[in-house]
Protein backbone atom coordinates (compact mmCIF):
# COMPACT_ATOMS: atom_id res chain seq x y z
CA UNK A 1 0.00 0.00 0.00
CA UNK A 2 1.38 3.36 -0.97
CA UNK A 3 1.40 6.35 1.37
CA UNK A 4 -1.21 8.10 -0.71
CA UNK A 5 -3.58 5.15 -0.50
CA UNK A 6 -3.04 5.04 3.22
CA UNK A 7 -3.94 8.68 3.65
CA UNK A 8 -7.06 8.17 1.56
CA UNK A 9 -8.12 5.29 3.76
CA UNK A 10 -7.57 7.31 6.94
CA UNK A 11 -9.55 10.25 5.59
CA UNK A 12 -12.27 7.98 4.23
CA UNK A 13 -12.68 6.14 7.53
CA UNK A 14 -12.77 9.42 9.44
CA UNK A 15 -15.32 10.90 7.04
CA UNK A 16 -17.61 7.87 7.13
CA UNK A 17 -17.38 7.50 10.90
CA UNK A 18 -18.16 11.12 11.71
CA UNK A 19 -21.06 11.04 9.30
CA UNK A 20 -22.40 7.85 10.84
CA UNK A 21 -22.06 9.35 14.32
CA UNK A 22 -24.00 12.43 13.21
CA UNK A 23 -26.53 10.41 11.26
CA UNK A 24 -27.19 8.30 14.33
CA UNK A 25 -28.79 11.35 15.95
CA UNK A 26 -31.55 11.01 13.40
CA UNK A 27 -31.58 7.22 13.27
CA UNK A 28 -31.84 6.90 17.02
CA UNK A 29 -34.60 9.46 17.40
CA UNK A 30 -36.57 8.01 14.52
CA UNK A 31 -36.22 4.38 15.66
CA UNK A 32 -36.90 5.16 19.30
CA UNK A 33 -40.04 6.97 18.24
CA UNK A 34 -41.19 4.07 16.08
CA UNK A 35 -40.67 1.64 18.93
CA UNK A 36 -42.65 3.89 21.21
CA UNK A 37 -45.54 4.13 18.70
CA UNK A 38 -44.61 7.65 17.70
CA UNK A 39 -43.31 8.99 14.40
CA UNK A 40 -40.26 10.97 15.51
CA UNK A 41 -38.68 13.90 13.70
CA UNK A 42 -40.05 13.83 10.14
CA UNK A 43 -40.34 17.50 9.17
CA UNK A 44 -36.90 18.79 8.18
CA UNK A 45 -35.90 17.39 4.81
CA UNK A 46 -36.82 13.93 3.47
CA UNK A 47 -37.91 11.71 6.38
CA UNK A 48 -36.62 14.40 8.71
CA UNK A 49 -32.97 13.62 8.05
CA UNK A 50 -32.04 17.30 8.19
CA UNK A 51 -32.72 17.18 11.93
CA UNK A 52 -29.03 16.29 12.09
CA UNK A 53 -28.17 19.67 10.60
CA UNK A 54 -30.65 21.46 12.82
CA UNK A 55 -29.33 19.74 15.94
CA UNK A 56 -25.71 20.47 15.07
CA UNK A 57 -26.45 24.11 14.30
CA UNK A 58 -28.32 24.38 17.58
CA UNK A 59 -25.36 22.95 19.47
CA UNK A 60 -23.01 25.39 17.76
CA UNK A 61 -25.13 28.40 18.62
CA UNK A 62 -25.68 27.43 22.24
CA UNK A 63 -23.80 29.35 24.87
CA UNK A 64 -20.55 27.51 25.44
CA UNK A 65 -20.35 28.08 29.16
CA UNK A 66 -17.54 27.08 31.45
CA UNK A 67 -18.65 27.30 35.06
CA UNK A 68 -16.46 29.64 37.15
CA UNK A 69 -15.99 26.91 39.77
CA UNK A 70 -14.79 24.36 37.22
CA UNK A 71 -11.22 23.27 36.65
CA UNK A 72 -10.99 25.04 33.32
CA UNK A 73 -8.39 23.15 31.31
CA UNK A 74 -9.46 19.68 32.39
CA UNK A 75 -13.04 20.72 31.79
CA UNK A 76 -12.17 21.63 28.20
CA UNK A 77 -10.02 18.55 27.53
CA UNK A 78 -12.44 15.94 28.89
CA UNK A 79 -14.93 15.85 25.98
CA UNK A 80 -12.13 15.62 23.43
CA UNK A 81 -10.68 12.51 25.10
CA UNK A 82 -13.73 10.32 24.52
CA UNK A 83 -13.92 11.21 20.82
CA UNK A 84 -10.16 10.86 20.40
CA UNK A 85 -9.84 7.46 22.05
CA UNK A 86 -12.88 5.99 20.32
CA UNK A 87 -11.67 7.24 16.94
CA UNK A 88 -8.24 5.73 17.70
CA UNK A 89 -9.90 2.38 18.38
CA UNK A 90 -11.25 2.36 14.85
CA UNK A 91 -7.68 2.29 13.57
CA UNK A 92 -7.50 -1.50 13.98
CA UNK A 93 -10.89 -2.45 12.54
CA UNK A 94 -10.73 -4.18 9.14
CA UNK A 95 -13.71 -2.86 7.19
CA UNK A 96 -12.86 -4.98 4.15
CA UNK A 97 -9.85 -7.12 3.14
CA UNK A 98 -7.60 -4.13 2.39
CA UNK A 99 -9.46 -1.28 4.02
CA UNK A 100 -7.85 -0.97 7.43
CA UNK A 101 -5.85 1.91 8.80
CA UNK A 102 -3.34 -0.19 10.75
CA UNK A 103 -3.71 -3.96 11.04
CA UNK A 104 -1.73 -4.23 14.27
CA UNK A 105 -0.73 -7.67 15.45
CA UNK A 106 -1.93 -6.67 18.93
CA UNK A 107 -5.12 -5.16 17.49
CA UNK A 108 -7.47 -6.58 20.08
CA UNK A 109 -5.33 -5.37 22.98
CA UNK A 110 -5.10 -1.94 21.38
CA UNK A 111 -8.89 -1.82 21.17
CA UNK A 112 -9.26 -2.82 24.83
CA UNK A 113 -6.69 -0.24 25.90
CA UNK A 114 -8.30 2.56 23.94
CA UNK A 115 -11.82 1.78 25.07
CA UNK A 116 -10.63 1.82 28.69
CA UNK A 117 -8.92 5.16 28.16
CA UNK A 118 -12.29 6.60 27.18
CA UNK A 119 -13.30 6.45 30.83
CA UNK A 120 -10.85 9.27 31.54
CA UNK A 121 -13.18 11.60 29.75
CA UNK A 122 -16.01 10.65 32.13
CA UNK A 123 -13.89 10.78 35.25
CA UNK A 124 -12.10 14.01 34.33
CA UNK A 125 -15.33 15.61 33.12
CA UNK A 126 -17.08 14.66 36.35
CA UNK A 127 -14.15 15.81 38.47
CA UNK A 128 -13.48 19.10 36.67
CA UNK A 129 -17.14 20.13 36.79
CA UNK A 130 -16.80 20.51 40.56
CA UNK A 131 -20.42 19.52 40.99
CA UNK A 132 -21.66 16.77 43.27
CA UNK A 133 -23.84 15.13 40.61
CA UNK A 134 -21.09 15.26 38.03
CA UNK A 135 -18.64 13.81 40.55
CA UNK A 136 -21.00 10.97 41.44
CA UNK A 137 -21.50 10.29 37.74
CA UNK A 138 -17.77 10.24 37.16
CA UNK A 139 -17.26 7.88 40.10
CA UNK A 140 -19.93 5.53 38.87
CA UNK A 141 -18.42 5.68 35.39
CA UNK A 142 -15.01 4.70 36.74
CA UNK A 143 -16.22 1.78 38.82
CA UNK A 144 -18.52 0.54 36.06
CA UNK A 145 -15.68 0.71 33.58
CA UNK A 146 -13.28 -1.17 35.87
CA UNK A 147 -15.86 -3.87 36.55
CA UNK A 148 -16.87 -4.39 32.95
CA UNK A 149 -13.47 -3.89 31.39
CA UNK A 150 -12.23 -7.01 33.20
CA UNK A 151 -14.50 -9.48 31.54
CA UNK A 152 -14.78 -7.55 28.30
CA UNK A 153 -11.17 -8.53 27.78
CA UNK A 154 -11.68 -12.03 29.15
CA UNK A 155 -14.72 -12.65 26.94
CA UNK A 156 -12.56 -12.06 23.88
CA UNK A 157 -9.82 -14.43 25.02
CA UNK A 158 -11.85 -17.45 23.92
CA UNK A 159 -11.78 -16.13 20.38
CA UNK A 160 -8.07 -15.39 20.67
CA UNK A 161 -7.45 -18.97 21.84
CA UNK A 162 -9.32 -20.41 18.89
CA UNK A 163 -7.61 -18.10 16.43
CA UNK A 164 -4.17 -17.98 18.00
CA UNK A 165 -3.82 -14.30 17.12
CA UNK A 166 -4.68 -10.83 18.37
CA UNK A 167 -4.72 -9.54 14.82
CA UNK A 168 -8.24 -8.70 13.71
CA UNK A 169 -7.77 -9.65 10.07
CA UNK A 170 -6.64 -13.10 11.27
CA UNK A 171 -9.71 -13.37 13.49
CA UNK A 172 -11.96 -12.55 10.55
CA UNK A 173 -10.11 -15.00 8.30
CA UNK A 174 -10.53 -17.73 10.96
CA UNK A 175 -14.31 -17.39 10.65
CA UNK A 176 -14.41 -18.44 7.02
CA UNK A 177 -16.13 -21.75 7.82
CA UNK A 178 -18.03 -20.87 10.95
CA UNK A 179 -18.61 -17.57 12.71
CA UNK A 180 -17.41 -17.29 16.28
CA UNK A 181 -20.93 -16.44 17.43
CA UNK A 182 -21.67 -20.17 17.17
CA UNK A 183 -18.39 -21.35 18.72
CA UNK A 184 -18.38 -18.68 21.44
CA UNK A 185 -22.00 -17.82 22.30
CA UNK A 186 -21.16 -17.00 25.93
CA UNK A 187 -18.27 -14.83 24.81
CA UNK A 188 -20.58 -12.98 22.43
CA UNK A 189 -23.28 -12.29 25.02
CA UNK A 190 -20.80 -11.19 27.68
CA UNK A 191 -18.84 -9.06 25.23
CA UNK A 192 -21.99 -7.32 24.07
CA UNK A 193 -23.21 -6.67 27.61
CA UNK A 194 -19.78 -5.35 28.55
CA UNK A 195 -19.83 -3.27 25.38
CA UNK A 196 -23.09 -1.64 26.39
CA UNK A 197 -21.63 -0.87 29.80
CA UNK A 198 -18.42 0.35 28.17
CA UNK A 199 -20.26 2.87 26.00
CA UNK A 200 -22.44 3.63 29.03
CA UNK A 201 -25.52 3.31 26.89
CA UNK A 202 -28.94 2.47 28.24
CA UNK A 203 -29.77 0.31 30.13
CA UNK A 204 -26.29 0.77 31.67
CA UNK A 205 -26.19 4.55 31.54
CA UNK A 206 -25.52 4.68 35.27
CA UNK A 207 -22.92 7.49 35.00
CA UNK A 208 -25.44 9.89 33.48
CA UNK A 209 -28.72 8.46 34.81
CA UNK A 210 -30.79 11.57 34.35
CA UNK A 211 -33.48 10.64 36.83
CA UNK A 212 -31.03 10.50 39.74
CA UNK A 213 -27.98 12.54 38.75
CA UNK A 214 -29.39 15.37 36.58
CA UNK A 215 -27.17 14.39 33.65
CA UNK A 216 -24.33 12.77 35.57
CA UNK A 217 -20.83 13.58 34.49
CA UNK A 218 -21.89 16.06 31.79
CA UNK A 219 -24.33 18.06 33.93
CA UNK A 220 -22.24 21.20 33.57
CA UNK A 221 -21.49 20.87 29.88
CA UNK A 222 -23.24 22.85 27.19
CA UNK A 223 -22.87 23.67 23.54
CA UNK A 224 -20.39 21.78 21.42
CA UNK A 225 -18.57 20.32 24.46
CA UNK A 226 -21.73 18.47 25.31
CA UNK A 227 -21.97 17.68 21.62
CA UNK A 228 -18.57 15.99 21.80
CA UNK A 229 -19.76 13.69 24.58
CA UNK A 230 -22.76 12.96 22.41
CA UNK A 231 -20.68 12.20 19.32
CA UNK A 232 -18.36 10.12 21.49
CA UNK A 233 -21.29 8.05 22.66
CA UNK A 234 -22.50 7.42 19.12
CA UNK A 235 -18.98 6.60 17.97
CA UNK A 236 -18.78 4.20 20.92
CA UNK A 237 -21.94 2.44 19.78
CA UNK A 238 -20.52 2.17 16.29
CA UNK A 239 -17.23 0.88 17.67
CA UNK A 240 -18.80 -1.86 19.80
CA UNK A 241 -21.09 -2.84 16.92
CA UNK A 242 -18.15 -2.95 14.53
CA UNK A 243 -16.10 -5.01 17.00
CA UNK A 244 -18.95 -7.45 17.58
CA UNK A 245 -19.26 -7.83 13.84
CA UNK A 246 -15.55 -8.33 13.35
CA UNK A 247 -14.97 -10.74 16.21
CA UNK A 248 -18.14 -12.78 16.33
CA UNK A 249 -20.04 -12.30 13.07
CA UNK A 250 -17.38 -12.81 10.43
CA UNK A 251 -16.55 -9.18 9.72
CA UNK A 252 -16.60 -8.58 5.99
CA UNK A 253 -17.30 -12.25 5.15
CA UNK A 254 -20.52 -12.96 3.29
CA UNK A 255 -21.78 -14.11 -0.09
CA UNK A 256 -22.69 -12.07 -3.19
CA UNK A 257 -22.40 -8.55 -1.80
CA UNK A 258 -19.06 -6.69 -1.67
CA UNK A 259 -17.17 -7.16 1.62
CA UNK A 260 -17.48 -3.54 2.85
CA UNK A 261 -21.26 -3.68 2.36
CA UNK A 262 -21.47 -6.88 4.41
CA UNK A 263 -19.49 -5.21 7.15
CA UNK A 264 -21.74 -2.17 7.02
CA UNK A 265 -24.96 -4.20 7.12
CA UNK A 266 -23.86 -6.29 10.09
CA UNK A 267 -22.60 -3.27 12.02
CA UNK A 268 -25.81 -1.41 11.35
CA UNK A 269 -27.86 -4.32 12.64
CA UNK A 270 -26.01 -4.11 15.97
CA UNK A 271 -26.42 -0.35 16.13
CA UNK A 272 -30.14 -0.95 15.73
CA UNK A 273 -30.01 -3.47 18.53
CA UNK A 274 -28.33 -0.87 20.75
CA UNK A 275 -31.20 1.51 20.08
CA UNK A 276 -33.75 -1.25 20.63
CA UNK A 277 -32.19 -1.95 24.02
CA UNK A 278 -32.60 1.69 24.91
CA UNK A 279 -36.24 1.53 23.90
CA UNK A 280 -37.04 -1.60 25.87
CA UNK A 281 -35.00 -2.11 29.03
CA UNK A 282 -35.13 -0.13 32.27
CA UNK A 283 -31.96 0.99 34.00
CA UNK A 284 -30.75 -1.33 36.78
CA UNK A 285 -29.80 0.06 40.15
CA UNK A 286 -26.12 0.87 40.63
CA UNK A 287 -25.49 -1.98 43.07
CA UNK A 288 -27.42 -4.38 40.84
CA UNK A 289 -25.15 -3.46 37.95
CA UNK A 290 -22.04 -4.15 40.03
CA UNK A 291 -23.44 -7.40 41.41
CA UNK A 292 -24.41 -8.51 37.93
CA UNK A 293 -20.95 -7.78 36.67
CA UNK A 294 -18.78 -9.27 39.41
CA UNK A 295 -20.96 -12.13 40.61
CA UNK A 296 -22.55 -13.39 37.42
CA UNK A 297 -20.69 -12.32 34.31
CA UNK A 298 -17.14 -12.67 35.62
CA UNK A 299 -17.52 -16.30 36.79
CA UNK A 300 -19.42 -17.07 33.60
CA UNK A 301 -16.69 -15.73 31.38
CA UNK A 302 -13.97 -17.45 33.40
CA UNK A 303 -15.83 -20.73 33.01
CA UNK A 304 -16.16 -20.06 29.28
CA UNK A 305 -12.44 -19.40 29.11
CA UNK A 306 -11.64 -22.64 30.95
CA UNK A 307 -13.89 -24.80 28.78
CA UNK A 308 -12.74 -23.16 25.55
CA UNK A 309 -9.12 -23.70 26.58
CA UNK A 310 -9.76 -27.34 27.44
CA UNK A 311 -11.52 -28.02 24.15
CA UNK A 312 -8.85 -26.19 22.16
CA UNK A 313 -6.15 -28.27 23.83
CA UNK A 314 -8.11 -31.50 23.35
CA UNK A 315 -8.62 -30.83 19.62
CA UNK A 316 -4.93 -30.15 19.10
CA UNK A 317 -4.21 -33.40 20.88
CA UNK B 1 -33.24 -13.08 31.67
CA UNK B 2 -36.11 -14.58 29.67
CA UNK B 3 -38.28 -11.62 30.57
CA UNK B 4 -35.61 -9.23 29.29
CA UNK B 5 -35.46 -10.99 25.96
CA UNK B 6 -39.25 -11.03 25.82
CA UNK B 7 -39.35 -7.29 26.56
CA UNK B 8 -36.88 -6.60 23.78
CA UNK B 9 -38.88 -8.70 21.33
CA UNK B 10 -42.20 -7.10 22.25
CA UNK B 11 -40.68 -3.66 21.91
CA UNK B 12 -39.35 -4.65 18.50
CA UNK B 13 -42.84 -5.69 17.42
CA UNK B 14 -44.03 -2.16 18.14
CA UNK B 15 -42.25 -1.20 14.91
CA UNK B 16 -45.27 -2.55 13.08
CA UNK B 17 -48.08 -1.15 15.19
CA UNK B 18 -50.13 1.87 14.25
CA UNK B 19 -48.55 5.11 15.40
CA UNK B 20 -50.47 7.41 17.70
CA UNK B 21 -48.93 10.61 16.39
CA UNK B 22 -51.36 13.11 14.85
CA UNK B 23 -49.42 15.15 12.33
CA UNK B 24 -51.05 18.37 13.36
CA UNK B 25 -51.16 20.99 10.65
CA UNK B 26 -52.20 18.43 8.03
CA UNK B 27 -54.22 16.24 10.34
CA UNK B 28 -56.48 17.88 12.91
CA UNK B 29 -57.20 16.66 16.40
CA UNK B 30 -60.79 15.62 16.94
CA UNK B 31 -62.33 18.17 19.27
CA UNK B 32 -65.52 17.25 21.09
CA UNK B 33 -68.51 19.62 21.23
CA UNK B 34 -67.93 20.52 24.85
CA UNK B 35 -64.19 21.04 24.45
CA UNK B 36 -63.20 24.26 26.23
CA UNK B 37 -61.46 26.53 23.74
CA UNK B 38 -61.91 30.06 22.48
CA UNK B 39 -64.58 32.11 24.30
CA UNK B 40 -67.43 33.65 22.32
CA UNK B 41 -70.49 35.75 23.04
CA UNK B 42 -73.62 34.28 21.46
CA UNK B 43 -76.82 35.88 20.24
CA UNK B 44 -80.42 34.91 20.87
CA UNK B 45 -82.65 33.56 18.04
CA UNK B 46 -83.87 37.05 17.25
CA UNK B 47 -80.35 38.32 16.71
CA UNK B 48 -80.05 40.30 19.92
CA UNK B 49 -77.13 40.02 22.29
CA UNK B 50 -77.67 37.52 25.04
CA UNK B 51 -75.25 39.17 27.46
CA UNK B 52 -77.02 41.25 30.07
CA UNK B 53 -73.87 42.64 31.64
CA UNK B 54 -74.36 41.04 35.05
CA UNK B 55 -70.57 40.79 35.73
CA UNK B 56 -70.92 37.23 37.03
CA UNK B 57 -68.38 35.94 34.50
CA UNK B 58 -65.89 38.61 35.48
CA UNK B 59 -66.46 37.75 39.13
CA UNK B 60 -66.09 34.02 38.52
CA UNK B 61 -62.93 34.37 36.44
CA UNK B 62 -60.02 33.09 38.57
CA UNK B 63 -57.43 35.02 36.55
CA UNK B 64 -59.47 38.20 36.12
CA UNK B 65 -59.18 38.24 32.37
CA UNK B 66 -62.73 39.46 31.67
CA UNK B 67 -63.62 43.14 31.79
CA UNK B 68 -66.96 44.65 30.85
CA UNK B 69 -69.21 47.63 31.43
CA UNK B 70 -72.99 47.21 31.44
CA UNK B 71 -75.36 49.74 29.99
CA UNK B 72 -79.04 49.92 28.97
CA UNK B 73 -80.77 50.73 25.73
CA UNK B 74 -83.92 52.88 25.45
CA UNK B 75 -86.16 49.86 26.20
CA UNK B 76 -84.34 49.09 29.45
CA UNK B 77 -82.55 46.08 27.97
CA UNK B 78 -79.14 45.62 29.53
CA UNK B 79 -76.14 44.92 27.34
CA UNK B 80 -72.39 45.35 27.71
CA UNK B 81 -70.99 48.66 26.54
CA UNK B 82 -67.65 46.99 26.10
CA UNK B 83 -66.64 43.41 26.71
CA UNK B 84 -62.99 42.52 26.79
CA UNK B 85 -61.26 39.18 27.30
CA UNK B 86 -57.51 39.01 27.61
CA UNK B 87 -56.72 35.60 26.13
CA UNK B 88 -53.09 35.83 27.13
CA UNK B 89 -54.36 35.43 30.70
CA UNK B 90 -57.33 33.15 30.11
CA UNK B 91 -56.85 29.61 31.40
CA UNK B 92 -59.91 28.20 29.62
CA UNK B 93 -61.37 26.88 32.87
CA UNK B 94 -64.94 27.48 31.74
CA UNK B 95 -66.06 29.07 35.01
CA UNK B 96 -67.43 32.06 33.10
CA UNK B 97 -69.64 29.76 31.04
CA UNK B 98 -70.90 28.09 34.22
CA UNK B 99 -71.56 31.43 35.88
CA UNK B 100 -73.44 32.95 32.96
CA UNK B 101 -77.19 33.07 33.70
CA UNK B 102 -78.18 33.80 30.09
CA UNK B 103 -75.97 31.30 28.16
CA UNK B 104 -74.29 34.27 26.53
CA UNK B 105 -70.65 33.43 27.15
CA UNK B 106 -69.60 30.05 25.79
CA UNK B 107 -66.39 28.14 25.18
CA UNK B 108 -66.14 26.57 21.75
CA UNK B 109 -63.87 23.81 20.38
CA UNK B 110 -61.20 25.99 18.78
CA UNK B 111 -57.67 26.49 20.00
CA UNK B 112 -55.92 27.92 16.94
CA UNK B 113 -55.54 31.46 18.16
CA UNK B 114 -51.76 31.91 18.24
CA UNK B 115 -50.49 35.47 17.76
CA UNK B 116 -47.04 37.02 17.37
CA UNK B 117 -48.06 40.14 19.26
CA UNK B 118 -49.39 39.75 22.78
CA UNK B 119 -51.69 42.73 22.41
CA UNK B 120 -53.53 40.90 19.64
CA UNK B 121 -54.76 38.41 22.22
CA UNK B 122 -56.95 41.03 23.85
CA UNK B 123 -60.33 40.41 22.23
CA UNK B 124 -62.93 43.18 22.19
CA UNK B 125 -66.68 42.71 21.94
CA UNK B 126 -66.73 42.78 18.14
CA UNK B 127 -64.16 39.97 18.14
CA UNK B 128 -66.08 37.92 20.66
CA UNK B 129 -69.63 38.33 19.37
CA UNK B 130 -70.66 35.62 16.94
CA UNK B 131 -73.80 35.43 14.85
CA UNK B 132 -74.94 32.14 16.37
CA UNK B 133 -76.86 30.71 19.28
CA UNK B 134 -73.99 28.42 20.24
CA UNK B 135 -74.82 25.35 22.29
CA UNK B 136 -78.31 26.48 23.33
CA UNK B 137 -80.41 27.09 20.23
CA UNK B 138 -83.80 28.71 20.68
CA UNK B 139 -83.05 30.24 24.06
CA UNK B 140 -83.89 33.87 24.57
CA UNK B 141 -83.42 35.19 28.08
CA UNK B 142 -85.78 38.13 27.69
CA UNK B 143 -88.60 35.77 26.61
CA UNK B 144 -88.48 33.97 29.97
CA UNK B 145 -87.42 36.86 32.17
CA UNK B 146 -90.09 38.69 34.14
CA UNK B 147 -89.22 42.13 32.91
CA UNK B 148 -90.20 44.18 29.91
CA UNK B 149 -87.16 45.06 27.89
CA UNK B 150 -88.79 45.54 24.52
CA UNK B 151 -88.97 41.80 23.75
CA UNK B 152 -92.25 40.96 25.39
CA UNK B 153 -94.54 42.71 27.83
CA UNK B 154 -94.75 41.82 31.51
CA UNK B 155 -96.67 38.57 32.05
CA UNK B 156 -96.64 37.61 28.38
CA UNK B 157 -93.97 34.91 28.73
CA UNK B 158 -94.59 31.25 28.02
CA UNK B 159 -94.58 30.02 31.63
CA UNK B 160 -95.57 33.29 33.17
CA UNK B 161 -98.80 34.44 34.73
CA UNK B 162 -100.12 37.94 34.26
CA UNK B 163 -98.92 40.37 36.91
CA UNK B 164 -100.99 40.48 40.05
CA UNK B 165 -102.84 43.69 40.72
CA UNK B 166 -101.33 44.49 44.10
CA UNK B 167 -104.28 46.67 45.05
CA UNK B 168 -106.56 43.61 44.96
CA UNK B 169 -104.35 41.89 47.54
CA UNK B 170 -105.34 44.35 50.25
CA UNK B 171 -107.32 42.85 53.11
Amino acid sequence: MTVMQHIWIVLGVLFVLLNIAAGLIWVERRMLALWQDRLGPNRAGPFGILIVLADTLKLFFKEDWIPPFADKWIFITAPAIVVGTVLLSFVIIPFAPNIVVADLNIGLLFFLAMSSLAVYSIVLGGWASNNKYALLGGMRGASQMIAYEVFMGLSLMGVVMLTGSFKLSDIVAAQKDMWFCIKQPVGLVVFFIAGIAETHRLPFDIPESESELVAGYHSEYSGMKFGMFFIGEYLGITLISAMTTTIFFGGWLGPFLPPWLWFFIKTFAFIMFFILLRASLPRPRYDQLMEYGWKLLLPLVLLNLLITGAIALWIRG
Amino acid sequence: MISHVRTIWLTFLHLFTKKVTIEYPEEKVKLHPRWRGRIVLTKDPDGGERCVGCYLCAAACPVDCIALQATEDENGRRYPEFFRINFSRCIFCGFCEEACPTYAIQLIPDFEMGEYNRQNLVFEKEDLLINSEGKYPGYNFYKVAGINAGVKGKGEGEQEEAPVDIHSLLP
